[in-house]
């Protein structure tokens, strides 16, 4: 079909450029609409039926409120656990990401800028880490918590986050590191700098938009979790927002407008952090593939 | 006037022990959560590990020829092995998705933002959303209803959860392929592209033989990601989705660590099994290792 109705426009509109190809275009077109409202659909079920009474939803589930309310976000958060648990979240996200993105920036340094043997058995050692299984950890590391008593703390969680990301942020941060234009470093040696104040004072300014990178690609992973959550928090007023969720859904599953916006506060944050962010976070992500 | 050089001590601290010292928080956070956790596991495995004031006592292979007697671990694997179908799934869609905003079409980058937006959103939020457009009576089957089809209970029979959990991550996974697809394409120099474009090759002939060719690394490099994450990393849709229901119809390997672990309590076993998964990943592991050198090397 697709290809005929090229030829046809292909002899008819031979002098003018662009408008040869339209039929092509087109295609190219519907093909990503298509795409586009696929990945749409459950982010569009979850939204408009949060803006819904639960009257409304029995009566109309899957089109466009007929007058929206925002009554299910208030009702979603009276219950009090939601915002604890975004709070839960919000702290060892950030914890996380401070702590993991600290300790990479330091051990980057050397193993992007300094001739060092040791450095490159250590990064692959690194690499394999990175795609290590969770679960294979989870298990002794959860009989390790509890034998120094510090199941259900959030130190405990934070730390088990820092060590896991760190892999992948020095990783990440060594290929950023390696593009620092070794004329600032060179003439900062001349200075009489040393190696920690080459990093701080010309190595992470320049490196901003890395730091950037890694943090929220961490960030993002941090917030998503869910096996050492559920494993590491057991205690209801600890959960993070994901376990959360699941609990809030069983527990309110039948009003539906109720449980969608519960998942619209805990999709909010990202989401937002990705719009505002996005080619840090598209850099941070494809990095592996582009760049070593 | 420069100053003479350092003396020789100077330089041995700076050259030897200072990254050391750079890297001993980064060494101390990876022996306490990756090493030494390592190690225990393989301990364990070897186990019937006590609590309390029951010790733990040297068992040898029983907690091993336990997983390897017990029908759920096969299950459990087998279903691994179908989730890594979703592998060329997700490598066809995305190598068609990232040529086709690659060519630039009006509006690529929007499209860019919505083909990426489902791997922003976390893995319970969408699960319990499919969960309810996966309903016997739910969205899904609405659709196919008008169209007179009627639906199976996606998520509900035993023999259609588990592809429907594979419809699933592809959903979410597919924007992270498009990503790293379209960013390998757009670091490749742009002359290329261009010459087959005045030569007058056709969107198939230059898929097959300038975008494939420039692909071939990322392609390498997803497929492996994607297949350690189809191995490895879905505990998190089955918990959501599922709880490996029903009739543990979509059990899979680290669901089921999960339950010897943490819900059946024998740790040993969970550790057995744990030990078994590694041993099929460390295979992957070393080819992403591989990969990650060779592209180093290439100076991509």
């Amino acid at each position: 079909m697709a290809s005929r109705a090229g030829a046809i426009s292909d002899g008819a509109l031979r002098v003018a450029g662009p408008p040869r190809y339209w039929p092509g275009r087109l295609l190219k077109h519907l093909v990503l609409l298509a795409v586009v409202a696929a990945a749409l659909v459950p982010l569009y079920f979850m939204v408009v039926n949060a803006l819904k009474t639960d009257q409304e939803y029995l009566s109309n589930p899957y089109g466009i409120p007929r007058d929206a309310t925002l009554g299910a976000f208030g009702d979603a958060l009276r219950g009090g656990e939601l915002g604890r648990w975004l709070l839960n979240s919000f702290v060892i996200s950030a914890a996380s990401v401070i702590l993991s993105t600290a300790i990479a920036a330091l051990a980057a340094y050397p193993l992007a800028l300094m001739r060092w043997r040791p450095g490159t058995w250590l990064l692959s050692i690194l690499i394999a880490l990175m795609v290590l299984p969770p679960i294979v950890l989870v298990v002794p590391l959860f009989q390790l918590t509890a034998d120094v008593e510090q199941l259900n703390t959030y130190r405990s969680v934070i730390a088990i986050y820092t060590g896991l990301l760190l892999p992948f942020s020095t990783f990440l941060l060594v290929s950023f590191f390696r593009t620092v234009p070794r004329e600032l470093l060179e003439s900062a040696r001349i200075d009489g700098a040393g190696h920690l104040r080459r990093l701080w004072s010309i190595v992470l300014p320049v490196s901003l938009p890395a730091l950037a990178t890694v943090a929220t690609v961490q960030a993002l992973w941090v917030w998503n979790e869910v096996l050492i959550a559920v494993v590491f928090l057991q205690s209801e007023d600890l959960r993070t927002l994901m376990v959360g969720v699941t609990i809030f859904r069983s527990r309110y599953h039948l009003d539906i407008p109720l449980v969608m916006a519960g998942m619209v506060w805990a999709t909010i944050p990202m989401v937002a952090l990705y719009l505002l962010l996005q080619r840090f976070f598209i850099r941070g992500l494809t990095a592996g593939a582009v760049k070593g | 006037m420069p100053r003479i050089p350092h003396p020789a001590h100077r330089d041995f601290m700076r050259l030897r022990i200072q990254p050391w010292l750079f890297c001993a928080p980064l060494l101390v956070g990876v022996a306490l959560v990756f090493l030494w956790p390592l190690v225990s596991l393989f301990r364990y495995s070897f186990q019937r590990v006590g609590s309390g004031y029951i010790a733990s006592e040297f068992v040898g292979f029983d907690n091993f020829r336990f997983i390897y007697k017990d029908p759920l671990f096969w299950k459990a694997i087998a279903n691994n092995g179908t989730l890594l179908l979703c592998v060329p799934i997700l490598i066809a869609l995305s190598t068609i998705l990232a040529t086709l905003l690659f060519d630039r079409v009006r509006g690529w980058r929007a499209y860019r933002t919505f083909v990426f937006l489902p791997y922003i959103v976390s893995i319970p939020v969408v699960g319990i959303v499919f969960g309810y457009l996966f309903q016997k009576n739910g969205l899904v089957n609405s659709a196919l209803g008008s169209i007179g089809i009627t639906g199976p209970d996606w998520l509900g029979s035993s023999s259609w959860a588990i592809w429907t959990i594979m419809a699933v991550i592809v959903w979410k996974e597919l924007g992270f392929g498009v990503m790293v697809f379209l960013a390998r394409l757009i670091s490749v120099p742009e002359d290329l592209f261009e010459a087959a474009r005045i030569d007058g090759a056709g969107w198939w002939s230059r898929l097959r033989h300038v975008v494939l060719p420039q692909l071939a690394p990322a392609i390498l490099f997803y497929a492996i990601v994607e297949t350690i994450t189809m191995l490895s990393w879905v505990f998190a849709y089955i918990y959501v989705m599922t709880a490996g229901g029903p009739g543990n119809s979509t059990v899979v390997s680290e669901y089921y660590i999960y339950q010897q672990t943490f819900q059946n309590t024998v740790i040993g076993i969970g550790a057995a099994a744990a030990v078994t998964l590694l041993a099929f990943v460390s295979v992957l592991i070393l080819a992403r290792i591989w990969l990650t050198r060779r592209v180093e090397a290439l100076g991509v």
